[in-house]
């Protein structure tokens, strides 16, 4: 069980200090999870620390690769819209 | 130990240009030890903008809300705007990066912490970044730029830091309205989002407004003016601050094109125009301090506002250097000791019409905007064609105010308009709406022309002299010459 950061990220550090496994960590391109370490906050917290600061969407996933802030879930902007700019 | 305040703003006898109706008589009723605190701060002071600097370093990457305004995401060099930044430093590397720049800027008087997220949203790296700068640098100011989220958590260790201004966004008092801008902030471990999150923003900006006033820090409120959600309740922000004891309102533009990638600019919310923004600081101010020379500035910028010399002062540039901080401390000192000397010199008038004599024929002489080419020094000192902003003035029968700044590249507008366009004129000209004349140093015959053609009168007579006593002059002269009663002032143009 744990969360992965994927390449969404851009490295604004919000989650890093909140982790209560200290499992996330600076690195190049972007922040990554140790998997060995996310406990995906159970026990902790109610939510996953990380995926309820993170500001982007869709930077952060579950084990199946789901995103935990799917598009438009925190900017309430459309993703139609945002797929429309290009 | 001596507290005498180097500028004597407001105390000089008669009515030079610059303490008559405008930016000194906002100075003037404050007691002294406030104006002691704010004569070299470029952004509380209007004065102090024209000669001290300012840099913001980015040690602050992570946010606790967010905002509608704002996207995470974004860089572009080229771009002025709260929240773009190159790169994000390391306490240790800000505090180098601060020491270079006061070596190289010795105006400089003021660092502050605004983002790239919120700095107390990133205590550590925040504090950390101020404890160094005071060890090496004790005599530079210290400042922050908070959403308010943290605010309240954190007062006693800023009191312990001796930073002694702070500026709060505060866009809304109504959680109704902040639903509106803030989809979520992150509290007690949680994302909430809706009237909820809005709620919690609000009370924790309202106490800590409080808290700091309480305690004697100095307290700007920046709102953002969002029309059509929350422009007509500004004026109540302004009246509510003001009774809490903030220092200066700063109601700001929403800045929002689409291709910046913020739900506004993606959404298409207009922003404010030209007039719309100085209309509503115009209702604000009351007798509350309006900031109008505030220019939106990147959450790393360097230099004197309106400036960015940020990209001298890279990493790799400044990793290498050493410094003698004791000898960089003395220039400094000098430095600002002879602006303050110069700041604090009597006006020599030069309006060679006084507006005195013309007010009896005030009913013919309407109050008319005028645009001033200056990089730095409140001097018309700047060739208009190398303007990327102009400072607007109001000349009227009762004397000179400051208005606002127009930026003529304000707004990247994506690669196809990064080059010098031939179409940099007509957006100049259009940044200008509303002025019935612009002051530069110099100007090219096309410029001129195509000025002329657009009913705005440019003039280069009075280079090199004093803003105030300048636009005095030209608003003379016009009213001598019939020139004034042609045409309203607002959004005056000749089609």
């Amino acid at each position: 069980m744990a969360l992965k950061i994927v390449a969404a990220c851009v490295n604004c550090w919000a989650c890093e200090p909140l982790c209560p496994s200290q499992a996330i960590s600076a690195a190049v391109p972007h922040f990554v999870i140790d998997a060995k370490k996310c406990t995906e906050c159970d026990g902790d917290y109610a939510d996953a620390q990380c995926a309820s600061i993170c500001p982007i969407e869709c930077a952060i996933v579950d084990a199946a690769g789901v995103p935990l802030n799917p598009p438009g879930s925190l900017t309430n902007i459309p993703p139609e819209r945002l797929a429309a700019l290009g | 130990m001596a507290t005498t305040t180097p500028i004597e703003i407001g105390k000089q006898s008669g009515c030079s240009a610059s303490s008559c109706g405008s930016t000194a008589d906002q100075m003037s009723h404050l007691p002294a030890h406030i104006r002691e605190r704010v004569f070299n701060h470029p952004c509380y002071s209007e004065q102090a903008h024209h000669h001290f600097a300012r840099m913001h370093v980015a040690v602050a990457p992570a946010c606790n809300i967010q905002c509608n305004y704002c996207n995470r995401k974004y860089d572009c060099a080229n771009e002025s705007r709260p929240g773009v930044v190159s790169e994000v430093l390391h306490p240790e590397q800000a505090v180098k990066k601060v020491l270079a720049v006061a070596a190289a800027i010795p105006q400089m008087t003021v660092v502050g912490i605004a983002g790239p997220g919120d700095p107390l949203a990133n205590p550590e790296r925040t504090f950390a970044t101020f404890r160094g700068i005071a060890e090496y640098a004790p005599d530079i100011k210290l400042c922050v730029s908070t959403n308010g989220l943290s605010l309240p958590q954190h007062i006693d260790e800023l009191s312990r830091h001796n930073i002694d201004h702070v500026t709060i966004t505060i866009n809304t008092l109504d959680e109704e309205i902040g639903a509106e801008i803030y989809p979520w902030v992150f509290w007690n471990h949680k994302r909430v989002r809706g009237r909820a999150a809005a709620r919690i923003l609000i009370e924790q900006q309202q106490r800590g407004l409080e808290m700091l006033t309480e305690r004697g820090v100095l307290v700007k409120v920046n709102s953002v003016m969002i029309p059509g959600v929350n422009d007509a309740h500004l004026k109540e922000v302004s009246r509510v601050v003001k009774s809490k004891g903030a220092f200066l309102h700063n109601v700001m533009p929403l800045i929002a094109e689409p291709e910046h990638g913020t739900y506004y600019g993606i959404m298409e919310q207009r922003s404010p125009s030209a007039q719309e923004l100085q209309a509503l600081q115009d209702a604000c101010a009351g007798d509350m301090n309006m900031m109008r020379h505030c220019r939106q500035c990147r959450a790393d910028a360097v230099g004197l506002l309106g400036e960015d010399r940020g990209a001298e002062f890279t990493l790799d540039k400044i990793e290498a250097m050493e410094f003698d901080y004791e000898e960089i401390r003395a220039r400094r000192a000098a430095v600002q000791a002879s602006i303050a000397a110069e700041m604090n010199k009597p006006k020599v008038q030069v309006a060679t019409v006084s507006l005195a004599s013309l007010r009896r024929r005030a009913a013919a002489m309407p109050p008319v905007l005028m645009a001033v080419a200056s990089n730095g020094g409140n001097v018309v000192n700047q060739h208009f064609g190398h303007a990327t902003e102009f400072l607007v003035y109001e000349a009227s029968a009762n004397g000179v105010r400051f208005v606002g700044t127009r930026r003529t590249d304000q707004y990247c507008v994506g690669s196809d308009h990064c080059d010098e366009g031939e179409d940099t004129l007509a957006r100049t000209i259009s940044a200008l709406e509303g002025c019935r004349a612009v002051l530069c140093a110099r100007i090219g015959i096309t410029p001129w022309e195509a000025l002329e053609a657009a009913g705005i009168k440019p003039d280069s007579d009075h280079a090199m002299e004093p803003i105030e006593e300048a636009v005095a002059a030209l608003y003379a002269a016009m009213a001598e010459a019939g020139e004034l009663t042609a045409a309203p002032a607002a959004g005056a143009s000749v089609a």
